[in-house]
């Protein structure tokens, strides 16, 4: 969201002063008209507004039902229930649900609006150096060698997979989502709902949001049941508008609660919903002494690494300027690779036509 | 691969060997890249940022072992500091949490400091050791925090002889 200084420097432009922006960069010759920044060349498959400020998924048709719903559903209660909740009862009910509502839509916004954890793609210098790192350690044998590496993370072995879109190897917990062609860090999950993928960096705007949405329901419902109770003492049962109400939260509610219930239980054993749904440390796998590596065995320090843990830092610096130099290869990375690069996957088939036709020659 | 730096601007090349560089553009301009190092994530410790301290063989007759390790570990050193969990990192995320998360908005957080000092940290080294060795260090954040790139650049009048992936050049020092 906020411009970053530290990652506009650039060891080129070190002969200048410190505190001239890169915007403002002397250059001799200006070939282009306006400085392009790098989220025009995003490679993912994102959307961006404000100039950058702004990141979501290309679908994100579903963020303005999930905002329609909890706008609507709270406009519902502040014009049905709350005139006679405060006559009859405290003021403090709208109030409560005011800020309530705040905090969800806040939180809302900010999960969808946030960069995940986007980790940039391989520079093509960096991929032929992966590739020859991969060569390096096949043999001899005509079977290409395979493109995972095996490390140890708290005297735990994990495997690391090959991007071939990202042209890298993944670094642990992270995933890549194909709705948005990038590799997220801890990748929770791509959510519809707020048009954008969970990771290290919006997991905890997410949970937060998941949460307080619950008690916002929660809260809605009791208050529309106490109104209906209350009114078939006094008067006949009217009003279609608490229907309405009682209709989507007594739906959401569930879905909600579970949902916060679940992601309560994930918060606590530092794990996320794609390492569950794979079930990567259950005990089931065979080692008895496969449990989560990155988990700090207390539920409570669990809880405040993954919820009030240090911000990490947006790695694609969306807002950034290109150089002038690099904007050519940028663009054109997917084609433009180095003869190392010949087996990645779009090749792949070219390759395997060509030694089919050497075979049959 | 990645094109020689900027377009040149006229200025009379200098060879990087000679002690008069003061700048890094000057070093840019006046030298050939001939190959490019990458130091890889150490993960043994879990998804916290940490490079490994191997040495790596391409820079043997560049510079001392110990002076690279050095700044590796200072580098390692000031990214546990940015990520350390503690009262200072639990007090600034429950403040940021109670405030719906806009106080992000308008207060830099611990590790955007750190990652300055880093990025003041590696434009002095480079200064300093790298760039009179004909180095140049990659700030890690630009290249996503997976590696940091050591560039190696050659002498121009003997950069005829690299053939990209020979490094240890004996035009060197």
């Amino acid at each position: 969201m906020k411009n970053c200084e530290y990652q506009q420097i650039d060891p080129r432009a070190l002969g200048t002063p410190a505190s001239t922006p890169a915007s403002t960069l002397p250059h001799p010759r200006k070939e282009l008209p306006h400085p392009r920044r790098k989220w025009e060349v995003f490679p993912g498959k994102n959307r961006f507004y404000c100039n950058g400020r702004i990141i979501v998924a290309r679908q994100c048709g579903v963020l303005p039902l999930t905002l329609s719903l909890i706008v609507l559903t709270t406009t519902l209660f502040f014009t049905f229930d709350c005139p006679f909740l405060v006559a009859h009862l405290t003021v403090c009910i709208p109030v409560i649900a005011g800020v309530l509502f705040l905090f969800v839509i806040i939180t809302l916004l900010r999960t969808s609006f946030t960069d995940p954890g986007i980790l940039p793609r391989a520079l093509p210098e960096e991929a032929a150096d992966i590739e020859r790192q991969i060569d390096n350690c096949g043999s001899a044998t005509y079977r290409p060698p395979p493109r995972t590496k095996e490390i140890l993370i708290n005297g735990q072995l994990v495997k690391l997979k090959y991007c071939f879109t990202c042209k890298m190897f993944r670094p642990p917990r992270t995933s890549h989502c194909s709705l948005c062609d990038n590799c997220v860090e801890r990748f929770d999950h791509h959510c519809p709902w707020v048009g954008n993928c969970v990771g290290k960096r919006n997991y905890r705007f997410f949970y937060t949001f998941i949460v307080s949405l619950s008690f916002l329901t929660s809260f809605i419902f009791g208050c529309v049941i106490t109104h209906l109770t209350l009114r078939s003492q006094v008067l006949n049962l009217n009003g279609s508008g608490n229907v309405v109400e009682l209709v989507v939260c007594f739906f959401s509610i569930w879905s909600i609660l579970g949902l916060s219930g679940f992601h309560t239980y994930l918060v606590a054993s530092n794990l996320t919903t794609n390492e569950d749904i794979k079930g990567s440390w259950s005990s089931k796998r065979g080692v008895e002494e496969s449990g989560n590596p990155y988990s700090y065995n207390s539920i409570f320090t669990n809880c405040c690494v993954v919820l009030c843990g240090p911000m990490p830092p947006s790695l694609i610096d969306r807002r950034g300027f290109l150089p002038p130099d690099v904007i050519p290869q940028t663009v054109t990375s997917e084609t433009e690779l180095h003869p190392f690069m010949t087996k990645n996957d779009t090749n792949m088939e070219g390759n395997c036509q060509e030694f089919a036709v050497s075979c049959t020659a | 691969m990645l094109s020689a730096p900027r377009t040149a601007t006229g200025r009379t090349t200098l060879p990087y060997c000679h002690h008069s560089f003061h700048n890094l553009q000057e070093l840019r301009h006046s030298a050939s890249l001939a190959n490019k190092v990458f130091i890889q994530r150490d993960y043994s410790e879990g998804t916290v940022c940490k490079f490994q301290t191997k040495f790596p063989s391409e820079l043997d007759s560049r510079i001392e072992k110990t002076l690279f390790e050095d700044t590796v570990k200072t580098l390692n050193n000031y990214y546990a500091e940015a990520e350390k969990i503690g009262g200072h990192a639990y007090l600034e995320g429950c403040l940021a949490c109670i405030t719906a998360y806009l106080i992000f908005l308008c207060m830099e957080t611990r590790y955007e400091k750190v990652l300055k000092k880093i990025s003041r940290y590696i434009q002095e080294q480079n200064e300093k050791i790298y760039a009179p060795r004909g180095l140049l260090i990659t700030d890690p954040i630009e290249r996503g925090m997976r590696v940091i790139e050591i560039s190696i650049y050659e002498d121009r009048g003997s950069s005829g002889s690299s053939s990209g992936s020979s490094t240890t050049s004996s035009s060197g020092r």
